[in-house]
């Protein structure tokens, strides 16, 4: 089918002009779960860098597909088939939009940020990374933006260099520059961190990288619910995300890579889809983005997705970055008033991420009480151990925030915390 | 607070985690072991002196949430002069109790103290906090080199 043609048909923004002024308690209508009570007590979930709630407009997207739509897609000539793909590639166009990439060719539908990461570390990376090469990545990553690395340089020989963070969780860039060098083969690095909620300067940093001819890879999962985000501007190399962390579904990311890139790099897997043709003798590969989406991929979860960014789309980034930052700022000053409560990660640019210990008081303890009055927090190293050991803790318990939450929810947050902290006096 | 926190957090359990018995390192200890909970990033040594097939000393080190500490305090304090096979038995009954096995109330008797973790049962998600050290301290007793883990 020809995508591009697809995409002047489907592909317009939703005119600013439909848009209603904000009201938070009206978005709290689009997400059935945050009517359920949890122990008792109305449900307050502030665990979004971990997973969002989802709209009422992803589950039934899903629900459609299903029961009026679906069938394998790209093979069938029956009608089913032929309103499956393009469901499924409708999706795709949404999300080439999403982070204004030149062409759906440059959109690859995976399982998540972690398959993405993956698939460039042994795809890419294993073509260009050799023996004696560097790697570079940063304190602040989460374990799939470590370990993959971590097993490539182990198979080659190759090292991994860590930029490290200062006190109050930002990447020194002094230090990352001394890293870059003619040996750096990819700078890997967090776009917002999910430990802290630090915002990275990357367009600098991709420029800095790009002087010294080293590609980057942005893990965006934890800033594509949050920031608008063009690729072209930023000149990024490749850049991941998640579906399940911006209202959509799990099992379903994004890879976004370089036409160039992803047209030289060899396939990740193999099998159905993938191929152009097939014989005993020789396999050719089917043209970009289908080379790297072997076997039937996720159908009804993609169209989710789908469904997810008209969602943020219909709401505007504006409009979220707003009332999360509005949010930050009261969550920061609410909790900064209770005694023996210190906030890790304070950086100047910052997601609504408020991770958090008390004295004397271990995170994990705090969970558990905070859970009894319908608090849904993260307690934990937050797959960011290296940033624990940064900060000398062995966990923090972390509250991020969305769209959807409110200045309410704050205070119970708080009051929570002070209960945590009576139990313990 | 509610009452399941309150049985989970009982006034014992918040004492030894503010104050544990036997946080120290036995030096040289010829039974010692490595515990670590990668849930919550507890992490525990446990350090035995055995003499005449008994239990002489035991204490432990490390840092945890409250149930842990807790836990691991209040096994140093029971398991003084107990032979191997009444350290094991104890820790079956204490198993039985957090994991919701058997109703509180039988076998609170021959647990004694420990019969204060009972409230461990409504928080499943706890049960490898309560169990840490003793899955430590049975490491230990057969001297296991590598670390333990509650995953």
């Amino acid at each position: 089918m020809n995508v591009s043609r697809e995409s002047s048909v489907v592909g317009a923004r939703p005119s600013p002009a439909k848009k209603s002024p904000f009201d938070v308690h009206r978005i709290r209508e689009d997400f059935p779960i945050l009517k359920r009570k949890v122990h008792g007590k109305p449900l307050v979930y502030l665990d979004n860098a971990a997973s969002s709630q989802k709209p009422k407009a992803v589950i039934d997207a899903i629900s459609r597909l299903y029961s009026e739509d679906y069938a394998n897609v790209h093979r069938g000539v029956h009608e089913l088939s032929q309103r499956s793909t393009k469901a499924y590639e409708n999706a795709r166009v949404k999300a080439r939009r999403f982070i204004n990439a030149r062409t759906e060719r440059e959109i690859i539908f995976v399982r998540g940020t972690t398959e993405a990461v993956n698939l460039v570390a042994q795809t890419y990376g294993r073509v260009h990374v050799r023996a004696g090469d560097e790697v570079l990545i940063t304190t602040m990553e989460h374990h799939s933006n470590i370990v993959p690395w971590q097993i490539l340089c182990e198979e080659k020989g190759a090292y991994l260099r860590v930029a490290p963070i200062n006190d109050e969780g930002e990447l020194i860039l002094e230090e990352l520059e001394k890293l870059l060098t003619p040996k750096t083969r990819l700078l890997a690095m967090a776009h917002v961190s999910n430990a802290l909620g630090t915002i990275n300067p990357v367009r600098e940093i991709i420029r800095m990288a790009h002087e010294w001819d080293v590609p980057v890879l942005l893990d965006g999962a934890q800033a594509a619910p949050h920031l608008a985000i063009d690729v072209q501007e930023l000149g990024v190399d490749f850049y991941a995300f998640s579906s399940h962390k911006m209202f959509g579904p799990s099992g379903v990311g994004v890879l976004y890579g370089k036409e160039a890139l992803l047209d030289a790099m060899p396939p990740y897997q193999s099998g159905g889809d993938m191929i152009s043709s097939v014989t005993f003798e020789k396999t050719t590969y089917n043209r970009l983005p289908y080379k790297f989406e072997a076997g039937t991929p996720n159908i009804a979860d993609v169209v989710g997705f789908g469904a997810a960014i008209d969602y943020i789309d219909a709401i505007g980034m504006e409009s979220i970055a707003t009332h999360e930052h509005a949010l930050l700022d009261y969550g920061t000053q609410t909790l900064s008033e209770i005694p023996g409560l210190q906030l890790i990660g304070q950086a100047r640019e910052k997601a609504a991420v408020l991770s958090f210990v008390l004295e004397g008081i271990h995170p994990h303890d705090i969970g558990t009480i905070l859970d009894q009055d319908g608090i849904a927090v993260r307690t934990g190293h937050h797959c960011a151990q290296p940033v624990m050991d940064r900060f000398k803790i062995p966990a923090t318990a972390r509250a991020s925030l969305a769209v959807y939450n409110t200045k309410e929810e704050i205070d119970v947050l708080a009051a929570g915390i002070r209960r945590v902290i009576e139990v313990f006096r | 607070m509610m009452e399941e926190l309150r049985d989970l957090y009982q006034e014992v359990i918040l004492d030894h985690s503010k104050r544990p018995r036997n946080l120290r390192e036995i030096e040289n200890a010829e039974h010692q072991a490595k515990g670590y909970n990668p849930l919550c990033g507890d992490r525990v040594t446990v350090f035995v002196v055995l003499k005449d097939g008994k239990i002489q000393d035991v204490s432990f080190q490390g840092d945890g949430c409250a149930i842990s500490t807790a836990s691991a305090s209040m096994m140093t304090e029971g398991l003084k002069g107990k032979t191997i096979d009444e350290a094991e038995a104890i820790f079956g009954k204490f198993h039985d109790l957090v994991t919701g096995k058997v109703p509180p109330g039988e076998v609170t008797e021959s647990l004694g103290k420990l019969a204060v973790f009972a409230g461990v049962q409504e928080f499943p998600i706890r049960v490898k906090c309560a169990t840490l050290a003793w899955h430590t301290l049975r490491a230990a007793l057969e001297k296991r080199p590598e670390a333990i883990s509650t995953e």
